[in-house]
């Protein structure tokens, strides 16, 4: 009885599952991979945090400079006073400096003596949310004469959480945008190489061969090194985002070509042909679909690249230039050992972009896994 | 087999061509050229011999020529072995990047026997041991070795270095050889140096070969001749080492010569920042300075070293695999 009562349930089960469509059989199978989970839900808080809404989740604004406070240590977060008494709310210790007499080099204690609360929703620097409403409430801070430096600050005295969470906003989006770039000219050129073939197939092929056989990095470097000097920070950006997907688009290509090799083989093609559809049509609407699950899965596995391209271009100087902030930028600021000896939070940018890139790549995974729902 | 390798170095000559083009368009990016701006500084100071010499070099290079007719002049040039004059050196560019080259030859193809050496077993036990503690604990790792950056995890490296050893481990050679001829003993102090950047720079390129071996292997050992090994009874040993690895192990041949531009960009980033005598930091202050004959050679010899190097990673593979065809 209770084998039938299984059967029955594993039956109704499968029935449930035929009647699903392509897309819900993907969520199906993606949702249990919780790796890519994971990196899916970090992605979007940090998208969410620090792409839309860095002027509310930095407890500063970006160009806010303490002159009291250059080069200060994290400040720590504590629940327990210097009597020993518990508060629920925590608070930070006033942080004072004083010049080294020995080293010259600036020194920070904690004075035990002021004790500033950490309060959510706080009123500190002014912005305009979305460039059209002027507010001034953020995420968390202290009051006015204290100060809240989770991360440190950095050698102009500007708090680094703030600036990593304002510098995300330009290499979260990098990546982004270069792999638009890349997918809208790798889709376009892959299909057109996988549909026709012969001539232009062999024509699209050797390109990509030739691109792919250059070095990324050195010809990154070259490309950026060429920028003129004199452009404005946006036109520079999109430079740079266009520098980081001309060798991108080769690989998507490929693949995608890969796909509609087997795909046009397949009967419903034989069959919209028959029926009469234009070419554009069949491309467009039999095909393109097809590979789109595909499409998004070398999308996701290559912002990581682009992310890490963006990186190591503005550390060199060579990318994304100041006062435009982003975490490579950051990084640029601890290119020798002495400063890593001496002001080592400094180097906590990494962290970010080690957590980033290493989220894309579990997202990635765990589509790739789901994006073939059919194989069990 | 004899036609496969001479259609191959067939396909190599238009992308020598096109190389050599890309790399001439780079040289000539920058707005202006950098002996009009010398000129101009020299004429100020009121020096009129170099300005005849300048004069003279503009006319070699062909300088006030129309642009294909200076890629003509360049080109011919460059086969010839004359690849221009670094004006921020004043020296000919071949003087400068000879030795900065077979440095950073030396030192990408240890890191490829580095990334082999250490990746392939650690991939088989991954395929092997699949969701074991050690394979998750590996795949964590590897996966942290592709999201990190070269050039980050140099620095901190550096700096663990410095502190653990003192300054003995930097550079590739101790102060004593640095401006030394070449000899036996400066060779055996290099290699002394060489594992520390190697290191550096083989973790990436280590955490994606882990990825593919325990990939490839895993699809191996669900083939039906993997089973019939086991049926008749050979060692566990065997089936994986002598049947599966051989046939697994073809793949990474070609991504050998694919992953070459990547551990050559590593290579660039890491001696920048560790200052290693490679081609890294030269290129990095010519292109800085827009000394461009001598970015512009540098760019042009890498990129003929990764085309050679997929041209033995395909060679390589038709030789292992015999089911490759050779039309």
């Amino acid at each position: 009885m209770e084998e039938v009562r299984r059967d029955l349930e594993e039956f109704e089960f499968e029935e449930k599952i035929y009647a699903l469509t392509y897309w819900q059989l993907v969520w199906r199978k993606f949702r249990r991979n919780s790796a890519a989970l994971l990196g899916g839900i970090i992605l979007l808080i940090f998208y969410f945090s620090m792409v839309i809404f860095p002027e509310f989740f930095a407890p500063y604004y970006l160009e806010h400079i303490f002159l009291e406070h250059i080069n200060a240590p994290p400040q720590r977060i504590h629940f327990i006073d210097k009597d020993g008494r518990f508060h629920l709310r925590p608070f930070v210790y006033k942080l004072t400096g004083a010049v080294d007499p020995n080293t010259f080099g600036r020194v920070y204690v904690e004075d035990k003596s002021k004790m500033y609360p950490i309060y959510f929703f706080v009123r500190g620097d002014s912005y305009k949310l979305f460039g059209l409403f002027e507010t001034n409430i953020h995420l968390f801070g202290t009051s006015q004469e204290g100060t809240i430096f989770l991360f440190g600050t950095d050698r102009q005295g500007r708090d680094l959480l703030s600036r990593i969470i304002y510098g995300g906003r330009i290499s979260l989006t990098v990546g982004l945008i270069g792999v638009f770039l890349s997918i809208i000219l790798g889709t376009t050129l892959g299909i057109i190489s996988g549909y026709y073939g012969g001539t232009v197939d062999n024509i699209i092929q050797r390109i990509i061969e030739f691109l792919t056989a250059f070095p990324a990095i050195p010809l990154w470097m070259s490309l950026a090194a060429a920028l003129p000097q004199d452009w404005s920070s946006i036109k520079s950006y999109f430079a740079i985002t266009v520098i980081l997907s001309i060798i991108g688009w080769g690989g998507l290509a490929r693949q995608i070509r890969g796909k509609i090799l087997s795909l046009r083989e397949e009967e419903y093609i034989l069959a919209a042909r028959i029926v009469g559809c234009s070419e554009r049509k069949i491309l467009f609407t039999h095909l393109l679909p097809n590979c789109l699950s595909h499409i998004i899965v070398i999308a996701t596995l290559s912002i990581p690249g682009m992310i890490l391209g963006e990186t190591s271009l503005s550390f060199l100087g060579l990318g994304i230039k100041p006062p435009m902030t982003s975490w490579g930028v950051l990084l640029s600021e601890c290119q020798n050992v002495r400063s890593v000896v001496q002001t080592p939070w400094l180097t906590i940018p990494v962290a970010f972009v080690i957590i980033t890139v290493l989220s894309f790549n579990f997202l990635g995974d765990g589509l790739r896994d789901a994006a073939d729902p059919y194989t069990r | 087999m004899v036609g496969f390798i001479l259609r191959r170095i067939l396909y190599i000559i238009p992308t020598l061509i096109g190389i050599s083009i890309v790399s001439f368009v780079i040289i000539n990016l920058p707005p202006g050229d950098y002996l009009t701006a010398r000129i101009a500084q020299l004429e100020l100071q009121g020096d009129t011999t170099s300005r005849h010499y300048l004069e003279q070099l503009r006319s070699y290079y062909g300088l006030d020529k129309p642009i294909y007719t200076q890629y003509f002049i360049w080109i011919t040039h460059f086969i010839k072995g004359d690849f221009g004059i670094s004006f921020e050196y004043n020296k000919p560019v071949r003087d400068l990047i000879g030795e900065r080259l077979a440095l950073t030859i030396l030192l990408s193809v240890s890191t490829m026997l580095f990334t082999w050496i250490v990746s392939i077993p650690i991939g088989v036990y991954s395929a092997t041991h699949q969701y074991s503690i050690g394979d998750r604990i590996f795949t964590f790792l590897s996966f942290a070795g592709m999201a990190t950056p070269g050039f980050l995890l140099a620095l901190v490296l550096l700096v663990f270095v410095l502190f653990r050893f003192g300054t003995s481990l930097l550079g590739l050679f101790s102060p004593e050889y640095v401006n030394a001829p070449w000899s036996f003993a400066k060779f055996i102090d290099l290699l002394k140096h060489l594992w520390l950047p190697v290191v550096i720079i083989g973790f990436s390129g280590t955490g994606s070969l882990i990825r593919i071996m325990r990939g490839n292997l895993l699809d191996i050992l669900g083939q039906p001749y993997i089973f019939t090994a086991r049926a008749k009874g050979l060692k566990e040993s065997k089936v994986i080492w002598r049947y599966a690895v051989r046939i697994a192990i073809n793949p990474l041949v070609s991504i050998a010569g694919m992953s070459l531009p990547g551990i050559i960009g590593g290579e660039m980033l890491t001696s920048i920042v560790l200052n290693l005598p490679t081609t890294g930091p030269l290129f990095y202050r010519a292109l800085q300075m827009q000394d461009m004959y001598l970015a512009g050679s540098f760019l042009m010899f890498l990129t003929i070293f990764l085309v050679l190097g997929n041209f033995i990673a395909d060679l390589t593979l038709a030789w292992l695999d015999p089911r490759i065809k050779y039309d």
